[in-house]
């Protein structure tokens, strides 16, 4: 048996197309009980009652919702350019499945164990904002393409101090593997000692993902709905639910740069592993939500100062100073 | 073998879209032709084994150069149709040189040789046990590091220039002084007074308006400048 599923081609495709379905079914799924958990945390902190009707407590409001959306017609625009209007909301979900495959959910379970894991999240994430240019474009609709113009600037301008961020961790870590990044943090979480790095990195995740307070990009006052205005039934749901596949994987990444993957707090019970870290994107998640129930949508200029005046220079000097300390002390990896 | 057609999979990719980002009619097409190319050469180089490459191509390019490049294209109002108009005038021209160059190109490397052993002459071999963004690491930041430190000099130089040349105060946009801003307080601002039942309007039943003071315009700083766009 275990040598037909390593040895033999075929073994080894069957292995990997059965690693992406307990990965990929367990997230769907997530991102269908994001969407309830997000109208249950709003509707509580605004003293409502959210989605109640459908099943007990309204569980089954999410399935309610796809099989809505899949029996929908799918609307295309006259002016639209068909083929790219057609790929925008798939490319967004496609990317926000693949940068899964190298995420270790447990000490050793990940389906890609690659050197550069890392830089391959990073890469796929700022890849993000293609779906949601070529959308705004391809729909042949001012609002759209306002939308994603003010994406593409965002998004851009976000991921520069994350990657000061990602360069911080890399220094304190010595290697660009995942797994490796959280085994580093067997003595204390990242967060700790790089507190203020976690706040600029999850507030960036923010701002990539196009979340309030930075929802400039659909922004329902002023632009309609944004880059996606042009969009229904499934082409809508793809969009929505490569939004919030990318919530989770923020907070994914977010709990193993920061806060110890898959260990416990002081290393305890470490065999609850995959469970130690679904709790802890839970519970980032549920800050992603409060959040939105708290702030007001940023002004774009605002937007842009807080980007490129505050966080750039902030991780800049941040970084300075942790390699400076790490050379300093002699605490540098594999010196 | 499976690495062999991957390969020839990714190259032929490859040349196909870098042949339609020129032939394209779209401008909007050709960019997105060319951030294909630019991830076939990220394959292949995953394919040589060099997966740091691999990864800051797509990061660099896919992700920050190629947006901006999207950016100004969907933006910029060119006609690209009439730019294109003379394709057929200058076809002999063009292909005349390019067979020319490919002449040349097929001359040298057909007479190329390697020299026995050069393989074990190479400068920087990757160490045995060593990742290779290890490898790479080690090479640029103790053999090349005046270049390397030179190389990002000038691309600042660059940076720098690029800024100045394209900063200049709209007078016409209105900047918000933040600091000006958040020193604003519940005394400054807000005037709190208690009014008389019925002092507010006419006998009539008509509304009357207080006189406001207009408020005093405040002294834009001269460091004010470049505070984000008008609102």
């Amino acid at each position: 048996m275990y040598d037909f599923f390593y040895n033999t081609n075929i073994g080894l495709v069957i292995l990997t197309v059965a690693e992406a379905l307990a990965l990929l079914v367990p997230l769907l799924i997530g991102v269908a009980y994001l969407t309830y958990a997000e109208r249950k945390v709003l509707a509580a902190m605004q003293m409502r009652k959210g989605p109640n009707v459908v099943g007990p407590f309204g569980l089954f409001q999410p399935f309610a919702d796809a099989i809505k959306m899949v029996t929908k017609e799918t609307i295309i625009p006259s002016g639209a350019n068909r083929v790219l209007f057609l790929l925008a909301p798939m490319l967004t979900f496609m990317l926000a499945m693949l940068a899964w495959a190298v995420v270790p959910v447990n000490d050793g379970w990940v389906s890609a164990d690659i050197n550069v894991g890392i830089l391959y999240l990073f890469a796929i994430s700022s890849l993000g904002v293609y779906g949601i240019i070529i959308a705004g474009w391809a729909s042949n609709s001012k609002y759209a393409f306002l939308g994603a113009m003010r994406s593409a600037a965002q998004m851009v301008s976000y991921e520069v101090s994350m990657g000061f961020v990602l360069v911080t961790v890399m220094l304190c870590v010595g290697s660009l593997n995942l797994s490796d990044i959280v085994r580093a943090q067997q003595h204390m979480w990242f967060c700790i000692p790089l507190f203020p790095m976690f706040i600029i990195f999850f507030i960036s995740a923010l701002a990539e993902t196009n979340r309030s307070p930075f929802d400039l990009p659909e922004g329902e006052s002023e632009i309609v709905a944004g880059f996606f205005v042009e969009y229904s039934s499934m082409s809508f749901g793809l969009f929505f639910l490569g939004e919030y596949a990318n919530m989770i994987l923020m907070s994914g990444m977010t709990a193993i740069l920061f806060l110890g993957g898959w260990m416990g707090p002081f290393g305890l019970w470490p065999q609850l592993g995959v469970l130690w870290f679904i709790l802890k994107i839970c519970a980032l998640l549920f800050v992603f939500l409060w959040v939105r129930a708290t702030f007001p949508r940023y002004r774009y200029d605002q937007l842009m100062r807080l980007g490129w005046k505050v966080f750039l220079p902030f991780s800049l000097i941040w970084l300075v100073l942790t390699a400076g300390a790490l050379m300093a002390f002699g605490w540098l990896p594999n010196a | 073998m499976i690495t062999a057609i991957l390969f020839y999979i990714f190259a032929g990719i490859l040349l196909a879209s870098a042949a339609m980002v020129v032939s394209s009619r779209n401008p909007v097409h050709s960019v997105l032709f060319l951030i294909l190319a630019f991830f076939n050469a990220a394959a292949l180089f995953l394919i040589a084994g060099a997966e740091f490459l691999a990864m800051i191509l797509v990061i660099v390019y896919v992700g920050a150069v190629a947006v901006l490049f999207l950016f100004v294209v969907m933006m910029l109002d060119v006609d690209f149709a009439e730019l294109r108009g003379g394709f057929q005038r200058y076809l002999p021209v063009g292909a005349t040189v390019g067979v020319v160059l490919l002449l040349e190109l097929a001359i040298v490397l057909g007479g190329w040789e390697l020299a026995p052993g050069a393989v074990q002459l190479r400068m920087s071999p990757t160490p045995v046990g060593m990742s290779n963004t290890e490898a790479i690491g080690r090479i640029l930041y103790t053999d090349y590091i005046f270049q390397f430190q030179t190389a990002g000099l000038i691309l600042l130089v660059a940076m720098i220039g690029a800024i100045v040349l394209t900063l200049r105060d709209r007078k016409t946009s209105r900047h918000q002084n933040i600091r000006h801003q958040t020193e604003r307080t519940v005394a400054e601002t807000l005037q709190l007074v208690s009014v008389k039942l019925g002092a507010g309007t006419t006998a009539s039943g008509g509304i009357l308006r207080p006189i406001v003071a207009e408020p005093e315009p405040v002294e834009e700083e001269a460091d004010a400048g470049g505070h984000g766009h008008g609102h």
